[in-house]
């Protein structure tokens, strides 16, 4: 479970551009669900995304993730937890351009100090998965948006994370392509994933797949959405029961 | 251990892509670097290997010289002179030398001449250095022709050749014989050159040579030492004057290398956040950029001392030649025996290798520290 306590975001504090993007939100999100955080442009969606998956980091309040709290912890440890907990994928993609589509989908597990021939095998499997090993030894600007956003995915899922982040996913994909993706999304969710998701697209929050829906708008929550299936923490939680 | 250096070979192998990746702008770095330090690296060589050669050659040398002057200048020395100095406590021997120099105005160049102690080619004969040989295109056989020092012209024969092994200096060395060399210059029979003397107890040398000066006020002993030591500040002084000329183009490296590294492009800043986002620490990233100048700067200091190596023991350093081998026309054509001195390549290796690799890692972790955050946007 993640947990938000008064996160308050600032960017360029004491600056004549000093800029409020989240103000005091207090959150809970399960486990294994698949939640999307829908909002106009300039709403605070991105920036929550980047809290939550440390990213960076609140100007206040507090961020707990499986009951731990990581908002004090040193940056050595975030990105640990970024690399062991969560996958994220990109509006832009962020793919990096100039080398192959498998050498990107290894990239976050050079770190870890796994074999390079298992790690090859893992990254291809994943590439099988999403149906475009045959782009493998293809370089990433070859390709289309498509093809880059399920690379993307592959990247995201290398090191196996609970978590997948995903910030605009189908920005750049039409509507046949974007349903798609919700397919992968709900697949990640069936395999025990938790999916969270910040997108102003309908396909997306609209998707039956989705089990919660968060209104955000000026930094704040306007809606804290619901989930298809009550869970017990949900009638438990003090915010939830108040504000679902 | 076997995580970490699986670790490191992935990081490694990512740095190695993308020095790839910008083939043209690493490529033309690794060329100037590798032109910079071959340069440098050259005059390093040749200007140490020429002085150890000098200094081997001169350990056969005699171990006090003693010249005559007058009005400051180097003279003749009367042979009675001789005589005065074996007198001296602790001197072993003292013999005369006739030598000095010809000017050829055919080929405008200048040639040493000696008379060996035992010259046995015998009057009327003469051996030439290759040098000689090669300008003049004279061989064993041919005669030679010299303007004495009253305008006549005698006719020399050439019994050999000197062998190319001593060329250093026998380049431009004609050997011959003493009754040739006093008709070619006057030299009275009573003068010669200067004297050479050996000592019994080499630590006696200087006491002996202040001896010298006070019973003969006119003369001037010059010591082994000091000849060695003046070798070495001509080459010091020739090699200086090329590193002072070779130091624009380093200047000019230094700020190219410096903004090559310093200056990270958007995209090198982008790719670095992408790589925190995903999950690489800034030590990963420090590391990967770390190999990616270690690669660059290693690459070409090996490849400018090699190429360095091989322009002066191979090919007689011909592109540094006029400047480091001094005024002779005849440039000799040795090979210089490989002398490489590892202080000198360490200096080079921490002025070249450590900065350029500093420059990389530092802005490179300065973009790592921030948050990853800025590749959402």
């Amino acid at each position: 479970m993640i947990e938000l306590t008064n996160i308050r975001k600032v960017f360029n504090m004491g600056r004549p551009n000093e800029f409020t993007a989240i103000s005091g939100i207090n959150l809970q999100i399960d486990s294994n669900r698949m939640t999307v955080f829908r909002g106009p442009s300039g709403s605070g969606k991105t920036t929550l995304l980047s809290l939550i998956g440390c990213m960076a980091r609140p100007t206040s309040g507090r961020i707990y993730l499986m009951e731990k709290e990581i908002t004090s912890l040193p940056e050595r440890f975030l990105t640990e937890i970024r690399r062991k907990t969560f996958g994220f994928i990109f509006q832009q993609f962020n793919l990096i351009k100039g080398i192959t589509v498998l050498e990107n989908v290894m990239l976050p597990a050079y770190p870890t100090g796994e074999g390079y021939s298992s790690l090859k095998k893992r990254a291809m499997n994943l590439l099988n998965m999403f149906d475009i090993s045959k782009k493998a030894r293809d370089r990433v600007e070859w390709l289309s948006g498509g093809e880059a956003q399920r690379v993307t995915i592959a990247r995201a899922l290398v090191n196996n994370p609970s978590i997948v982040i995903a910030d605009e996913p189908t920005a750049h994909l039409d509507t046949k392509l974007s349903r798609e993706l919700m397919g992968i999304m709900r697949k990640l969710k069936e395999d025990g994933r938790t999916v969270l998701i910040a997108s102003h697209d309908p396909v997306v929050y609209e998707s039956d797949a989705v089990d919660r829906v968060i209104r955000v708008a000026d930094g704040r929550i306007e809606d804290h959405g619901w989930y298809s299936i009550p869970l017990s923490l949900h009638s438990m939680s003090p915010l939830f029961s108040s504000l679902s | 251990m076997k995580t970490s250096i699986e670790r490191q070979k992935n990081i490694i192998d990512f740095a190695l892509s993308s020095l790839l990746r910008r083939k043209r702008k690493n490529a033309g770095l690794l060329v100037v670097y590798t032109l910079l330090v071959f340069a440098l690296a050259s005059v390093i060589f040749f200007s140490y290997a020429i002085k150890k050669e000098a200094s081997i050659i001169l350990q056969g040398s005699p171990e006090m010289i003693v010249q005559r002057t007058i009005a400051g200048r180097h003279d003749l020395i009367p042979v009675s002179y001789i005589d005065r100095i074996q007198k001296i406590r602790g001197v072993s021997s003292v013999k005369r030398r006739l030598w000095g120099y010809y000017y050829d105005p055919v080929v405008g160049a200048n040639y040493t001449l000696i008379v060996p102690e035992n010259f046995d080619a015998g009057v009327g004969n003469i051996s030439i250095g290759e040098g000689v040989s090669r300008t003049r295109l004279v061989f064993e056989g041919d005669t030679m022709e010299f303007r004495t020092y009253d305008g006549k012209i005698i006719e020399l024969t050439i019994k050999n050749i000197l062998s190319s092994e001593s060329e250093i200096i026998s380049s431009d060395l004609l050997m011959i014989s003493e009754a040739d060399f006093r008709r070619l210059f006057g030299t009275p029979e009573d003068y010669a050159v200067d004297l050479t003397l050996s000592v019994r107890n080499p630590r006696e040398l200087s006491t002996i040579a202040g001896k010298i000066s006070e019973m003969m006020p006119d003369t001037r002993p010059i010591l082994r030492d000091e000849i060695l030591r003046t070798y070495d500040s001509v080459f010091n002084w020739r090699g200086g004057i090329l590193v002072i000329i070779l130091s624009g183009a380093l200047l000019a490296f230094v700020i190219f290398a410096w903004d090559k590294a310093s200056g990270l492009s958007l995209d090198e800043r982008r790719e670095i956040g992408i790589l925190k986002a995903i999950g690489w620490e800034t030590s990963d990233i420090i590391q990967m950029k770390f190999w990616e100048g270690i690669a660059i700067s290693l690459t070409s200091f090996c490849s400018g001392i090699i190429f360095a190596y091989i322009h002066v023991f191979f090919t007689d350093a011909f592109l540094f030649e006029p400047v480091l081998k001094g005024w002779s026309v005849l440039y000799p054509h040795f090979k210089l025996v490989p002398f490489i001195d590892a202080s000198q390549i360490s200096t080079l290796f921490f002025l070249s290798v450590v900065p350029y690799t500093v420059a990389t890692i530092i802005p490179s972790w300065r973009a790592a520290t921030v948050d990853p955050d800025s590749v959402m946007r």
